[in-house]
């Protein structure tokens, strides 16, 4: 009988793992000694991290989504039908449609989605860019904005946590660049006592928004945010007048996690280095689904897929694991329009950002680019 | 019935304790205890500062083998 891998997600995560596996088991699949299957809740697959240059006209956004069934291996079979309830003990989920998949090996790589309808009107008085249609709305924000305070609040748990820190510096380029650098002040929050979960990235980044004058309010964690007075205001009992608020709304993980009793807040319990589910030998996690304690970022979730396909491989082949994930993370981090560095870090290894150049911000131009061969295992 | 959650931060770079203990106390309810431990010597000192700001209250806070637990309890 055939061992049946299922995937549940199709996002960057789920996708390597799919490809992943497909390649390294070409000789089972065509034998039909293996079968694997994704379920996914759109035929299209996103590019997230683009999102960033959206609002700054900086990418197009034909750039930023592919058909997913031709960025998946042929000999993967995609359904468009979410999983509707995941049951770890009979070895099924059941979908939307009403089908049930059984499997021998579950990925769950259900992801994360922001959530600014949990703070008390943010989605009426804030813009943010982590989703298309938001961030189609933040350009035109930007393109009509006279001057005056913006806002960039950044909440707990989010995804990308280089993002905040890159539009801020970005919106200061962009507004010296259209020569209004003098009519717009920038006001930087985040939820603790410095600019940065980690502290190399916060030391680095301080002297920099000083440098720069971006103000910057530590220890605000949004409490509400009153659209018609264009206020903010943190739990802490600071409040911020704006003209334009950013926010980088508070994530939580899928529905379908919470609804399967397989995690509070969509996270599921994750072994830090085998990536099992805990308590489960035959499910593992992938991606910003985990809930492990490190960045929920594109990267992770491509390191954590590449030793999910080793050890998938190797179980199905060999009935053994063979390696663990080390936590490795490396996210590039733009320092404005023209300048970028980068960062990387293991569960062993503090980060330690180098000086900006505008070679890394080609870099990573170019990796938005070359995502696609990442996607589909090539690169 | 109050509930404790655990957050094992250990090893964690980013977004680190403070931030993983926010994210944590937020899916709480009020009067559930969140424990956190962390192998970062400055979540004594950050957790309890940010506990005061926003007035949830601090439990305990104990230095174990190699790490601490430090525990908070929601209050509103």
């Amino acid at each position: 009988m055939s061992k049946r891998v299922l995937i549940v997600g199709g996002g960057m995560g789920g996708t390597i793992v799919a490809n992943g596996l497909a390649r390294h088991l070409g000789d089972e699949l065509r034998r039909g000694e293996v079968a694997i299957t994704m379920l996914g809740d759109t035929d299209q697959h996103f590019y997230q991290p683009g999102l960033l240059y959206v609002p700054f006209g900086r990418m197009r956004e034909s750039e930023l989504s592919r058909e997913q069934r031709q960025v998946l291996n042929r000999r993967v079979t995609f359904h468009v039908d979410p999983a509707k309830h995941i049951d770890v003990e009979k070895n099924q989920v059941t979908t939307d449609s009403g089908k049930t998949h059984g499997y021998d090996y579950l990925v769950l790589a259900t992801g994360s989605r922001v959530m600014p309808q949990n703070i008390p009107g943010m989605v009426e008085g804030a813009h943010w860019f982590y989703e298309l249609a938001a961030a189609r709305k933040l350009r035109q924000a930007l393109d009509t904005f006279q001057g005056g305070t913006i806002v960039v609040n950044v909440n707990a748990p989010h995804k990308c946590p280089v993002a905040p820190i890159e539009v801020t510096l970005m919106l200061h380029d962009h507004f010296r660049a259209k020569g209004m650098g003098e009519k717009v002040r920038l006001i930087y929050t985040y939820p603790i006592g410095r600019l940065h979960g980690l502290e190399p990235v916060a030391n680095w980044v301080k002297p920099e928004y000083d440098r720069l004058g971006i103000a910057y309010e530590t220890f605000f964690n949004t409490s509400k945010v009153d659209p018609a007075g264009k206020t903010i205001s943190s739990e802490e009992g600071v409040d911020l007048s704006y003209d334009l608020l950013i926010t980088i709304p508070p994530h939580q993980g899928a529905q379908v996690i919470d609804d399967s009793g397989l995690g509070k807040g969509g996270w599921v319990p994750t072994h830090p280095r085998t990536l099992h589910r805990e308590g489960s030998t035959n499910v593992f996690v992938v991606g910003d689904t985990t809930n492990i304690p490190i960045s929920k970022a594109g990267s992770t979730a491509h390191f954590e897929a590449d030793t999910l396909i080793d050890n998938l491989v190797s179980l199905i082949v060999d009935g053994r694991m063979t390696r663990t994930y080390d936590g490795k993370v490396y996210c590039f981090l733009e320092t404005g329009m023209k300048t970028g560095t980068y960062i990387w870090f293991d569960y062993e290894t503090p980060p330690s950002p180098s000086p900006p150049t505008q070679m890394v911000h080609w870099l990573k131009l170019a990796y938005n680019r070359m995502y696609w061969l990442s996607a589909r295992g090539l690169l | 019935m109050s509930e404790r959650h655990r957050v094992d931060a250990r090893g964690a770079m980013c977004p680190g304790p403070l931030m993983e203990m926010i994210a944590a106390i937020k899916l709480a309810a009020v009067g559930d205890e969140i424990e956190v431990l962390s192998s970062d010597r400055g979540t004594v000192d950050d957790i309890p500062e940010w506990v005061a700001k926003v007035g949830h209250r601090m439990v305990e806070s104990v230095a174990l083998d190699g790490y601490w637990s430090v525990v908070v309890k929601k209050a509103k």
